[in-house]
């Protein structure tokens, strides 16, 4: 057995911690800038004060209080569309692969469909014409994960459907949503954790790109991806304005990648061929 | 084959059917597009002209098929911004961004192919070390933000090569890197992983005990075999260029496409974006269609199957 991935479960505690209890520890307050304390550098370099960690940006916000909020954002998007996604993909999943015939052919033809269409260009699009909204922008998200929860699943129904408990528990007497529901989605629950880790750093990147391309959630919101961009202009001048949220999104994806491979060792070693 | 093929020409095409009903219901969502080409000084019959021109008095099923009429001819209006029509902006982009995606493309398998295999022969030495570091920083950095510190890094701090634009020819360099080592990593991982299975398999042992020499058990029975999943690969590589694209353009400046759809995002060019959302999908499309032919081909099990 694999030793525990201590290090990236560490860095997974710190970014659930903070999003979740970030108006506690941010020391200042991420949407409002002091005019006086514009680009100060992070506390290690020449004009840092540990007044601000990690300096500030140029409308004189702090960048560690930022980069904390934007950690719950991250974490809020994360949680609603992985929710909302994999509701409607293993509903789907469960209805396709049990019913079979022209049910599932509609289903996994849609699910074909939109994996063939690039996520970030129908995003665009969605956003230009609906408007600019967190409600869309975890709708669009959650339109990207659904038909991965829906194909895997299906997958399993397929050869379970054939097992003798399900068998028996048709003679029993189960209605079908019983035997969809207690029966079957039990079994599928292990290949679904396991989805749904490896889902959690595409979902982070999704937004993060959606944000900077200025297509995220609002600003002044504190998205990472919109504070990257913010410091686009400005590398001479102030580095950490972009560096600091793209570090914090790399940590948390790296670590969210490496904890889901090893928790797809734990629970499932045949995944680990499909890769 | 015939079959497969056939079922995989018509889920393109269907594709391309879904993303133009999505088009054409978002361009009525957004509003009356007479608002869009016209001000505050246009007159009524302005109005009933454009009215005319757009066909927005017939039914909508109407208005979608000549939609689609159009979209076939490569009619998509004309920009708003620029005021020409948004097929002419495209191929003036495209040159651009295919330059861009095949030097990242190459850069993905010059750099990942030789490291998966050596990381997989020399399992546990320094170079599978930096495989790693390499392949992790590609598959959990955003695209957008490794761009900007590869140019604070080599434009910025070492001045040794150009911040963004395509003036001179050492432009490309950076947004090849930042837009090809995400594939660059993902090649690595599947060609070590792909390699290490291979190697540890019965034909290899058999060819290692008949005395087949250690290089032609490497690079013959091995890596032909291994590089099945690097090819598939290649298709996926190739439709995300595209999109990623949008990212690397809008960070370096390139001019291409994907730099157009941003601007045409920014300043609420609908034709403009519509157009050029057409293309991507459409190479994405072919991209996929291209690389399930040639595997189809490869690999027997696909065509039979």
């Amino acid at each position: 057995m694999r030793r525990w991935p201590l290090i990236p479960m560490l860095i997974l505690a710190v970014f659930v911690v903070t999003g979740l209890f970030a108006p506690l520890i941010a020391p200042h307050d991420p949407e409002r800038g002091d005019i006086r304390s514009r680009n100060v550098p992070p506390f290690w370099q020449e004009g840092g004060s540990t007044e601000y960690l990690l300096g500030t940006d140029h409308l004189g916000r702090d960048m560690l209080s930022r980069v904390i909020y934007g950690a719950r954002i991250s974490l809020v998007v994360v949680a609603v569309t992985l929710g909302v996604g994999a509701v409607i993909g293993v509903t789907s999943g469960l209805v396709a692969g049990w019913y079979g015939g022209w049910l599932d052919e509609l289903l996994m033809r849609i699910v074909d469909i939109k994996l063939a269409i690039p996520t970030i260009l129908l995003a665009l699009v969605l956003v230009l014409a609906l408007g600019q909204s967190f409600l869309i922008i975890v709708a669009i998200l959650a339109i990207a994960v659904w038909p991965r929860f829906a194909r895997n699943t299906r997958g399993e129904v397929l050869q379970l459907k054939t097992m003798d408990f399900v068998a028996l528990a048709k003679v029993a007497g189960a209605s079908t949503p019983r035997i969809l529901f207690i029966h079957i989605f039990p079994s599928v629950i292990n290949t679904l954790i396991i989805l749904a880790t490896l889902e959690v750093g595409l979902v982070i990147l999704l937004e993060s790109t959606l944000s900077f391309l200025g297509a995220g959630v609002p600003p002044p919101t504190p998205a990472w991806g919109s504070m990257v961009s913010d410091g686009r202009d400005r590398l001479a001048v102030a580095w950490w304005i972009s560096t600091m949220p793209g570090v914090a999104i790399m940590l948390t994806v790296l670590s969210m990648n490496l904890f889901g491979d090893w928790l797809r060792d734990q629970l499932d070693p045949r995944l680990r061929q499909l890769e | 084959m015939q079959r497969y093929l056939a079922r995989r020409i018509a889920l393109a095409v269907v594709t391309l059917l879904a993303v133009s009903l999505i088009i054409f219901v978002m361009s009525r969502a957004a509003g009356d597009p007479r608002h869009v080409y016209l001000d505050d000084y246009s007159t009524q019959e302005d109005w009933d002209r454009l009215t005319e021109t757009l066909k927005l008095d017939r039914p909508y099923y109407v208005q979608y098929a000549i939609f689609l009429k159009d979209a076939l001819k490569g009619e998509f209006g004309e920009s708003i911004k620029e005021g020409r029509p948004s097929m002419e902006i495209i191929i003036e982009r495209l040159p651009a961004t295919f330059q861009l995606g095949l030097a990242a493309f190459g850069f993905s398998i010059i750099v990942g192919v030789p490291l998966g295999i050596l990381s997989a022969v020399k399992r546990g030495s320094i170079l599978d070390t930096v495989g790693k570091v390499v392949a992790l920083v590609g598959q959990s950095a955003p695209v957008f933000w490794l761009g900007l510190m590869l140019m604070f890094l080599f434009a910025v701090k070492l001045e040794v090569l150009p911040p963004y634009g395509r003036q001179q020819a050492s432009s490309i360099v950076l947004p090849a890197v930042a837009l090809g080592w995400f594939y660059a990593a993902a090649n690595l991982r599947l060609l070590r992983s792909a390699m290490l299975n291979v190697l540890d398999s019965e034909y290899v042992k058999l060819a290692r005990a008949k005395g087949v020499s250690s290089q032609v058990v490497i690079w013959k029975h091995s890596l032909r075999n291994a590089l099945i999943p690097v090819l598939t690969f290649a298709g996926v590589t190739l439709g995300g260029l595209v999109t990623g694209s949008l990212v690397v353009e809008t960070v370096f400046a390139w001019p291409g496409l994907g730099q157009l759809a941003i601007q045409a995002l920014v300043g609420n060019d609908y034709p403009l974006l519509q157009a050029v959302v057409v293309i991507f999908t459409l190479m994405y499309v072919v991209a996929a269609l291209l690389v399930d032919i040639m595997y189809a081909y490869i690999d027997p099990r696909i065509r039979y199957g």
